[in-house]
């Protein structure tokens, strides 16, 4: 394969506006998406702002949106496009605005604040954990997240209903406590905190609606429909709609 | 000048890598109120890079191992360069610090009895890799990340704020530590995000910047890798200590073009994995230098038994340390034997079941199928050398990783040299940043309690002349001094792409004198341009404008690289010498010192000719009997002068 | 930059004032509209379908056949099926279609299954139609609020999905005679529920809160190791759910209107032996 020259179109603005604009840009063999804007950048555009760092897909910086699908410029390659394509990346467009391809984010780190932290057991040291592997399978997976925010960009609840974003913590934040809940040596429950409970409650579970555009778009291929979000509203459903349940957590306090 | 925002802070920490988090942590739970400044979004350092393991003397999955089979590892690995007392506190304490994560919520690879697995590596005599699959430096820094959020959330119980004691400073970059006299007063900072200028004023400030690797063309390292905290230390008085050593990592992506440098994780070999050249050879057996000669396996048959029976067999030679093999990957291209596209063949597909390499390397195999369209479970990949680490760094106390000479500065982690010696072993560095970032943040925060009293202040004129410096690029169409009118601004973009060429070219994986000295040169050329790198728009989120600032730093980095690399006439660890290829037992015990040639800190006056380093060298102490002690005699006598042996 | 921004109130969705001006609601160039379109298409076939033959209120036996729309068939109204599942429950005040009483269940679990409803939140509601397409509507609460928090129920329907598939199980072994009741036959129609019933079973025990009940719900698979054995193994048949979700659909369909051709004399059920 040879090099050719690609129609890119790039978004650049700021808070106040801006616009789709035009670029004729050289493609060589193996290339992604962020090499032709850090081309973009040296010879066309030096102050085209785009976030990246690793450019492996490991850290999950360069989250932006390729002809509408959000997705990592460092990890499309260049060859999923015809030659004639023209190519459109815009920011996320789920996040306010910073400039050209930079998004303020900030809204997944208030949100990663608000899920209460791994609670240590009173009674074990350091050293003194013991966890079989199949009792951290579940919760590994989850921790696998980069947290590109492609999942939080992508899911309507907030993309389409900004007011929905006080409420709701998003698909990698209804995973984060999945992740605790499901944790082997979390004491959460011993010092009072549901996380069952209060992912309903307090994180907006039920606005999901489980139309799985998260997992479609996680780029390390973590299913969090099924594997967080879901196994998470059926814990819900233990707490707070299964009078079985219920009754049988009663019966075991009372007897106990 | 404008107005330039000032916060008062107890600790500042500049990074937000492994070592710059643990740093921070330390600092605010000894009650010192804690900054965080980091160049790109929280969480998103450099560590989430490190793939393998933390080493840690654990015993977990063999029982003879301890804290002292580890130093051993560590000195041979870094050809007895190593500061010895750092060595032997790394491996003390290394496993208290991945415990301690585990009680922040780490979930690490199990043991069948439930204890943390660990893993074989690169010259670590015993399986001791703590590891989550391969994406253990994920694992690290988001369970830091995670600490730090708890840290907050506790005290906005207390306070109502969750800034009120620990703050991060996502996407800032500090361009210069501010200074009170000898003593360290804060530090002067812009934010990406406004191009807004501020002043974190604190007694004590703690460097955790990692390494250099931008430098360099063919390299692992991502964009944040220019070197900052080496050159702070430098502007700030601080020696850099033995900057000729970098390290090549034997295993990076050779092809395609655009994703050439990108890491392929240790852990491969150390899973199975072997090396091969075009003729199918598994030519490592060829290069296992005499030093090691005992310790590694002669034969295929006998490597491939040590997988199994590691007590009676010896580990195969893909297992050397990663100078040893990144030279001789070298050497197999050279000889005309190398792959395609100039590597040399790493080969799983053929050692392991496909449900196997998917479970033990899943990025591994995302990584080769996404960005190579290679499937490592049926096809060999193609991999050479990449520029991947520095072990030489900011030179610091053993115990307490105070920078030499400027009271209140602290480094931690590959920003801080001494550690890791003339090579470093895999899974070492993750260890390193818990060890020394905690002991950094803890002394930093004493240090930092001391001067409640008499808190060092900032000077109106060293932040002004801070803001003049970082605004420059905005002006540089002006004729440089000494100079014709009319030359057009430089491109930072160009200005950066010659540099990385250049430290490839002229002082990469082998060196030679000549080139060296032709490398100065042109750095000199570089430097003298650099002064005219001009941006274009404005100060909100401008990428040319950050590199503009970022090419100082690099700039003065890779002047010392390539100056202390001329002066070591012989070959060690992460320096490789054509012109003095073996290791020589007089330069064991001299370390090489590079300093800021014009102290007053004003880079505007330097000659090209001299350049900006001066170059001294030192004699280090002797390592403590008691630690000789756990070598053979056999052994020490390859590394030690004579003189060094019947001390 | 700062990491306590204040989401602004009004709702534009990608339109929000601080987001980056872009008028187009998506910039999608795939077929993306393909997807949605075609579940709607299918589910509403299938509803077209049922509904014809749920009120039909006829040709559902043919002897050993029966429909599993009408099984079991709990009212005085049935046709009489010798040895087969009619129960006369409901007696005779029950004057329209015996399907309706009984395809409730089957109803409800399929409806607040959690596959189904991905299907029609995107295939019917459009919400959202696909990923990164704008959904058309002003306000979203999700299922917090009654009616769509009726959805947390969807286990009660598993488990009366379990006795209605063990009827269809039932049915299966009955498909074993011959038109005269003589066991030990097999035509046609018998493979048609063969398959229908497995289909039927392994949907049913793919379903996410069967994979919960059986063991997700646990903290330490360690100690339940039988348990552990059943959620894999429900596992993997639950990463197949929407694959099975469809095949079943269809199968059930198929094997009603086999007993329809059959009953209605349009074909004879071709005999094996």
């Amino acid at each position: 394969m040879s090099s050719y020259e690609a129609r890119f179109k790039v978004w650049r603005g700021d808070v106040q506006g801006g616009g789709l604009e035009d670029f004729k840009v050289e493609v060589n063999e193996g290339e992604v998406v962020l090499d032709i804007i850090h081309r973009l950048q040296a010879t066309q555009a030096p102050d085209l702002a785009v976030r990246w760092n690793c450019k492996a897909g490991k850290c999950g910086s360069c989250s932006a949106e390729i002809n509408g699908r959000p997705r990592l410029m460092c990890m499309t390659r260049m060859s999923v496009f015809e030659r004639e394509e023209t190519i459109t990346v815009t920011p996320l467009r789920a996040f306010p605005v910073v400039r050209d391809l930079v998004t303020d984010v900030g809204f997944n780190y208030e949100k990663a604040r608000q899920v209460p932290s791994f609670v240590p057991p009173a009674d074990l040291g350091p050293g003194e954990y013991r966890m079989m592997q199949e009792d951290v399978d579940r919760s590994q997976e989850f921790r696998k997240c980069i947290e590109c925010f492609l999942c939080q960009d992508t899911c309507h609840v907030v993309r389409d209903h900004e007011e929905n974003k006080r409420a709701f913590a998003g698909p990698r934040f209804l995973m984060r406590v999945a992740e605790l809940d499901m944790h082997p040596l979390d004491a959460a429950a011993e010092t009072g905190l549901d996380r069952k409970a209060t992912a309903q409650e307090e994180h907006g579970l039920g606005y999901c609606n489980i139309t799985k555009c998260c997992t479609e778009v996680c780029p390390e291929g973590i299913k969090i429909t099924d594997n967080a979000l879901i196994p998470l509203k059926e814990r819900a459903v233990d707490r707070k709609y299964d009078p079985l349940v219920w009754l049988g957590s009663k019966i075991r306090r009372r007897s106990s | 000048m404008s107005v330039v925002e000032r916060q008062e802070w107890d600790v500042v920490v500049v990074g937000a890598g492994g070592a710059g988090l643990r740093a921070a942590i330390e600092a605010r739970e000894r009650g010192a109120r804690t900054a965080v400044i980091c160049k790109s979004l929280f969480g998103k350092a450099h560590t989430v890079m490190a793939e393998g393991g933390i080493a840690a003397a654990m015993a977990n999955a063999n029982e003879h191992d301890n804290w002292q089979v580890h130093f051993r590892d560590t000195m041979r690995g870094g050809k007895f360069l190593n500061q010895w007392r750092m060595a032997e506190l790394h491996a003390q304490e290394a496993p208290d610090r991945v415990w301690e994560l585990e009680t922040w919520g780490a979930l690490f690879d199990r043991t069948k009895d439930g204890r943390i697995s660990q893993r074989n590596f690169g010259g670590h005599e015993y399986p001791r890799l703590a590891h989550v699959g391969d994406r253990t430096g994920l694992e690290l820094i988001r369970t830091l990340q995670q600490k730090i959020v708890s840290l907050q959330q506790e005290d906005h119980k207390e306070t109502g704020d969750y800034e009120s004691r620990l703050k991060v400073f996502q996407e800032c970059t500090v361009t210069r530590i501010l200074k009170d006299g000898g003593r360290v007063s804060g530090v002067f900072a812009y934010e990406r995000e406004t191009g807004r200028f501020f002043v974190l004023e604190a007694p004590a400030v703690v460097i955790a910047t990692g390494g250099i690797g931008k430098s360099f063309k063919v390299t692992s390292n991502s964009w944040e890798y220019t070197g900052d905290g080496h050159a702070l230390a430098l502007l700030a008085g601080a020696p850099l200590l033995n900057m000729e050593f970098v390290q090549f990592h034997p295993t990076g992506m050779v092809w395609p073009p655009s994703v050439k440098g990108i890491l392929v994780t240790e852990s491969v070999r150390g899973d199975g994995g072997v090396l091969r050249n075009s003729e199918g050879k598994r030519f490592m057996f060829d290069y296992i230098p005499d030093v090691f000669k005992e310790k590694y396996a002669e034969s295929e048959e006998e490597g491939d038994r040590w997988y199994e029976d590691p007590d009676n067999n010896r580990r195969p030679p893909e297992l050397l340390p990663r100078d040893e093999v990144a030279r001789a990957i070298n050497a197999e291209v050279k000889a005309g034997r190398g792959s395609p596209h100039g590597g040399v063949f790493l080969d799983v597909s053929t050692r392991m079941p496909a449900e196997v390499i998917k479970r033990r390397l899943p990025s591994m195999y995302h990584q080769f199928k996404e960005l190579a369209d290679v499937d490592i479970t049926a096809e060999p990949m193609e991999v050479g050398p990449t520029c991947h680490y520095v072990m030489g760094g900011i030179a610091v106390d053993s115990e307490t990783a105070a920078a030499r000479g400027v009271p209140g500065l602290y480094a931690a982690g590959e920003v801080a040299g001494g550690m890791h010696g003339s090579n470093r072993l895999g899974g070492n560095s993750l260890s390193d940043l818990l060890v020394f970032g905690r002991r950094a943040g803890w002394h930093a925060a004493e240090y930092a309690a001391a001067q409640a009293f008499e808190r060092p202040a900032v000077s109106d004129l060293e932040v002004d002349t801070a803001a003049a410096e970082a605004l420059r690029p905005f002006s540089a169409e002006g004729p440089a001094g000494g100079e014709r009118e009319g030359r057009p601004p430089e491109n930072p973009y160009t200005l950066h792409q010659e540099l990385q060429q250049t430290m490839n070219d002229l002082v990469g994986i082998i060196r030679r004198e000549g080139e060296m000295e032709q490398a100065l040169e042109k750095l000199a050329d570089l430097r003298v341009r650099a002064r005219r790198a001009g941006v274009e728009g404005h100060r909100q989120f401008n990428p040319g404008w950050h590199l503009a600032l970022d090419l100082r730093n690099m700039l003065l980095v890779s002047e010392c690289v390539a100056r202390a690399a001329l002066e070591r006439t012989e070959s060690r660890g992460g320096h490789t010498r054509e012109d003095h290829p073996t290791m020589d037992r007089k330069w064991r015990n001299i370390n090489l010192l590079c300093r800021l040639a014009d102290p007053t800190g004003g880079l505007a006056a330097t000659d090209p000719e001299h350049g900006q380093i001066t170059l001294v060298r030192e004699t280090t102490d002797p390592v403590r009997p008691d630690l000789l002690a756990l070598f053979d005699k056999e052994e020490l006598v390859k590394y030690l002068a004579e003189e060094e042996l019947y001390q | 930059m700062a990491t306590g921004t204040e989401p602004h109130l009004n709702s534009g969705g990608v339109h929000t004032g601080t987001r980056a001006a872009i008028a187009a609601p998506h910039l999608r160039t795939d077929r993306w509209w393909l997807a949605p379109a075609a579940t709607a298409a299918g589910l509403l076939a299938f509803v077209v379908y049922s509904t014809w033959r749920a009120f039909a209120n006829a040709d559902y036996y043919a002897a050993p056949y029966v429909s599993p729309f009408y099984s079991p068939c709990l009212a005085e109204n049935c046709e009489p099926m010798r040895a087969g599942p009619n129960w006369d429950l409901f007696g005779s005040w029950w004057g329209v279609s015996p399907a309706i009483i009984i395809l409730i269940f089957p109803l409800g679990f399929r409806l607040t299954c959690y596959y189904y409803r991905k299907a029609y939140y995107r295939g019917f509601w459009m919400s959202p139609p696909a990923c990164a397409v704008a959904e058309p509507h002003k306000k979203y609460t999700g299922e917090t609020r009654f009616p769509l928090v009726l959805q947390n129920i969807h286990r009660y329907f598993f488990y009366a999905a379990i006795p209605v598939a063990g009827i269809l199980t039932y049915d299966t072994v009955l498909a074993f005679r011959d038109e005269n009741y003589e066991w030990g036959h097999m035509g046609l129609g018998t493979l048609v529920f063969l398959v229908n019933i497995v289909l039927i079973w392994a949907y049913t025990l793919s379903c996410h809160s069967c994979r919960h009940i059986v063991g997700g719900k646990l903290k330490h698979f360690s100690k339940h190791p039988v348990r552990y054995r059943m959620w894999q193994w429900v596992g993997k048949l639950n990463a197949r759910h929407m694959l099975l979700a469809w095949t079943s659909l269809v199968s059930v369909a198929l094997a009603d209107f086999y007993v329809y051709l059959v009953a209605s004399g349009v074909f004879d059920d071709p005999r094996f032996f």
